[in-house]
């Protein structure tokens, strides 16, 4: 590292690995209720499980973001953070946001307060005064980094377009925070986070990072890079953005979303397929001598295999004569899987492996146990993806084309989920080696300043 | 070969068209005219009912429009499937519903107006004219066909 401060962003990589694993329990626990053991039904129901799921997946990622914002934004700005003080606060919120997150989901103990326990809606269930500590938080989180470049000497592209990104992401949440007595409105709104994130303002933080990483790993010209940034990110926008409707299909409102939805959203694989060339490209002009060959594994991975999750199996379900059958099967739960694990998980653990030898001094990549780790964890989440791709084409046929009843399909369908425990296995070795990793690269220290 | 301004532009100006463009379809498929949901025909008692779909997270196991979980069965026009008095009874029953005899739903105990409040939140949700999802989804399509 070449900033003290840079130190700040060990500890959201933490809290990151931590809820990660509670994460992984929850997926197991929905796997074997999905297999028809659901023992824990009493204490754990399937939504209290998934809420937390997907709740922790999103507070996992933004804690990675952050930590990556921490680690990137003082080396372009070439000066150390403005307060890593209010940074350790920003740090210790968040965590403790998670925390409460978790347990009001299975117990309400706001109750005593007249809180809700969970507005209910899926990705946005946390309660509304959580929501204000989360608006808090990130305004914190933000204004660190704005004081912080703008005391820096320089401003460089890669951190623009992550900050815009960041930015972007907080004031997305607030069309989130209305409330509307339509369901049809509710659904229309939720998408302006949900999708907007995902395939908008996130895919800018991913490319930030990218960019970051790029440069650093491959050696190739800043310039060339960060041209190629804007391409990519352009590309984002152009289709993403009215690729919402292809949320908007089969809700309520107008068919004009079906042409606009349909044409646009089969655009957004592009931006993927412009990011996967972006990388292998840069990769292979560059001069190969960097010898971080574990965060290169992870960063050129993510960027092959985003394509694949989001670019391609989006594709699969995105227009509206397809969708129509595979809305809200486990089709959706396939390549919500994988293009999650591709696009972002996948960054921000390249991020970590690339990251931690420089905080902490320590040369332990590209070991046989980090390239374990890599492929068990990517061989585990393709098991996982064709196990609900499997199930999904399944429950399709017989329940929307066949009419069988919900039930009895979900009951044929048990035997994949089988499959799905087998691949969450290999899937959470491979998480176990890269978590020991982790571990024994030990604490960030100051030895470890570059000059 | 393009530059790097050029691509700067490429990215903003693309951004801004297409953001101009998402809005103007949005006021437009939200606007009055364009309503597909009978938004006159929702009730006090149907928004509880929304309020109380909420608060127990149904929609992490079920669908609805298609959107939420896919554990237990999507409940567009379930009131047309099942009638009102089942489904009144699932919701007030102290013990989990359990169809199949694998997979349990959560036992609610709602009050009879409880139950009734979700009841007219799934007759308004019913009426929306969802673009031909309504009459796929399982397995009401059986009756519709
Ligand atoms: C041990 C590993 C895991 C298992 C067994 C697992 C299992 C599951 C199950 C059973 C569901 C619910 C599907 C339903 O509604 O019936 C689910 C939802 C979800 N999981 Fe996982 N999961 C695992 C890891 C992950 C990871 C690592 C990610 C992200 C990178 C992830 C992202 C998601 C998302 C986004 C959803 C919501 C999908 C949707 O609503 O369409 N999961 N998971
Ligand atoms: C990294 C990028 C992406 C991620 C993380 C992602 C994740 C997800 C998740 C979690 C859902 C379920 C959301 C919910 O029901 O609340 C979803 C739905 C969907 N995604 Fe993506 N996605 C990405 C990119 C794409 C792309 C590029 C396409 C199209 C080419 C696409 C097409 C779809 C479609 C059509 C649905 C709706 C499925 C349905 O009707 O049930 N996604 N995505
Ligand atoms: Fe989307």
């Amino acid at each position: 590292m070449k900033y003290k401060s840079q130190k700040v962003a060990y500890w959201f990589f933490a809290l990151s690995m931590l809820l990660l694993v509670l994460q992984i329990t929850y997926g197991f626990i929905m796997g074997f209720a999905r297999m028809g053991m659901d023992g824990l039904h009493e204490w754990i129901p399937f939504n209290t499980a998934r809420s937390t799921h997907i709740n922790l997946l999103v507070v996992w990622l933004l804690s990675g973001f952050m930590g990556a914002a921490y680690y990137i934004i003082p080396e372009e700005s070439e000066t150390e953070l403005w307060s890593t003080k209010w940074a350790y606060v920003q740090l210790i919120s968040l965590a403790l946001v998670g925390v409460i997150t978790i347990i009001g989901f299975h117990y309400n103990f706001w109750a005593v307060f007249g809180w809700e326990a969970i507005e209910g809606r899926k990705f946005l269930e946390i309660p509304r005064q959580l929501d204000w500590l989360v608006a808090g938080n990130v305004i914190l989180f933000l204004v660190i980094l704005l004081m912080t470049m703008i005391k820096g000497k320089k401003t460089t592209t890669t951190s623009l377009v992550l900050f815009g990104g960041l930015v972007a992401a907080a004031l997305l949440y607030l069309p989130g925070m209305i409330t509307f007595d339509s369901q049809v409105y509710d659904s229309f709104f939720r998408w302006w986070v949900v999708h907007l994130w995902v395939e908008g303002v996130w895919e800018l933080i991913m490319g930030g990072m990218l960019a970051f990483l790029l440069i650093k790993l491959t050696g190739v010209d800043r310039e060339v890079i960060e041209k190629w940034l804007y391409v990519v990110v352009g590309l984002t926008f152009l289709s993403g953005i009215l690729g919402t409707g292809h949320h908007y299909y089969y809700i309520g409102v107008n068919n004009i979303w079906l042409i606009v939805g349909g044409i646009f959203s089969a655009l957004e694989p592009l931006a993927f397929l412009a990011m996967a060339l972006w990388a292998v490209n840069m990769y292979r002009k560059g001069e190969k001598k960097h010898p971080n060959k574990t965060a290169i594994l992870w960063t050129l991975g993510s960027a092959i295999v985003s394509f694949l999750g989001a670019g391609v199996l989006g594709l699969a379900h995105t227009l509206p004569q397809t969708n129509l059958y595979t809305h809200g099967t486990l089709v959706t739960a396939m390549h919500g899987h994988l293009a999650f694990w591709g696009a972002y998980a996948m960054i921000v653990m390249a991020m970590i492996m690339y990251v931690l030898p420089n905080l902490t001094g320590r040369k332990l990549y590209d070991t046989g146990r980090s390239r374990a780790a890599f492929w068990l964890a990517n061989l585990g989440m393709f098991s996982m993806t064709t196990a609900f791709g499997v199930a999904g084409v399944a429950q399709v046929y017989m329940e929307r084309i066949m009419k069988v009843d919900f039930g009895q399909v979900q009951n044929q369908l048990q035997v994949h989920f089988l499959v799905l425990i087998i691949g969450a296995t290999i899937f959470t070795i491979g998480i176990t080696l890269y978590i020991i990793d982790f571990l024994k690269y030990g604490l960030p220290n100051d030895e470890a300043l570059e000059s | 070969m393009l530059s790097k301004k050029q691509a700067q532009v490429f990215f903003l100006g693309g951004t801004a068209v297409t953001f101009l463009i998402f809005i103007m379809l949005t006021i437009y498929s939200l606007g009055e005219a364009q309503d597909q949901s009978n938004a006159e025909a929702l009730t006090a008692s149907a928004v509880r009912g929304k309020e109380i779909w909420e608060k127990n997270n149904c929609m992490g196991c079920h669908t609805l429009f298609g959107e939420g979980g896919y554990y237990a069965p999507e409940l567009t026009k379930v009131v047309e499937r099942k009638g009102e008095a089942i489904i009144k009874a699932i919701l007030m029953s102290p013990v989990a519903w359990n169809p199949t005899g694998q997979r349990q739903m959560v036992a609610y105990e709602m009050t009879e107006a409880e139950a009734q409040d979700v009841v007219e939140f799934f007759k308004w949700c019913g009426n929306v004219d969802l673009n031909g999802f309504d009459n796929l989804v399982s397995p009401l399509a059986k009756k519709d066909q």
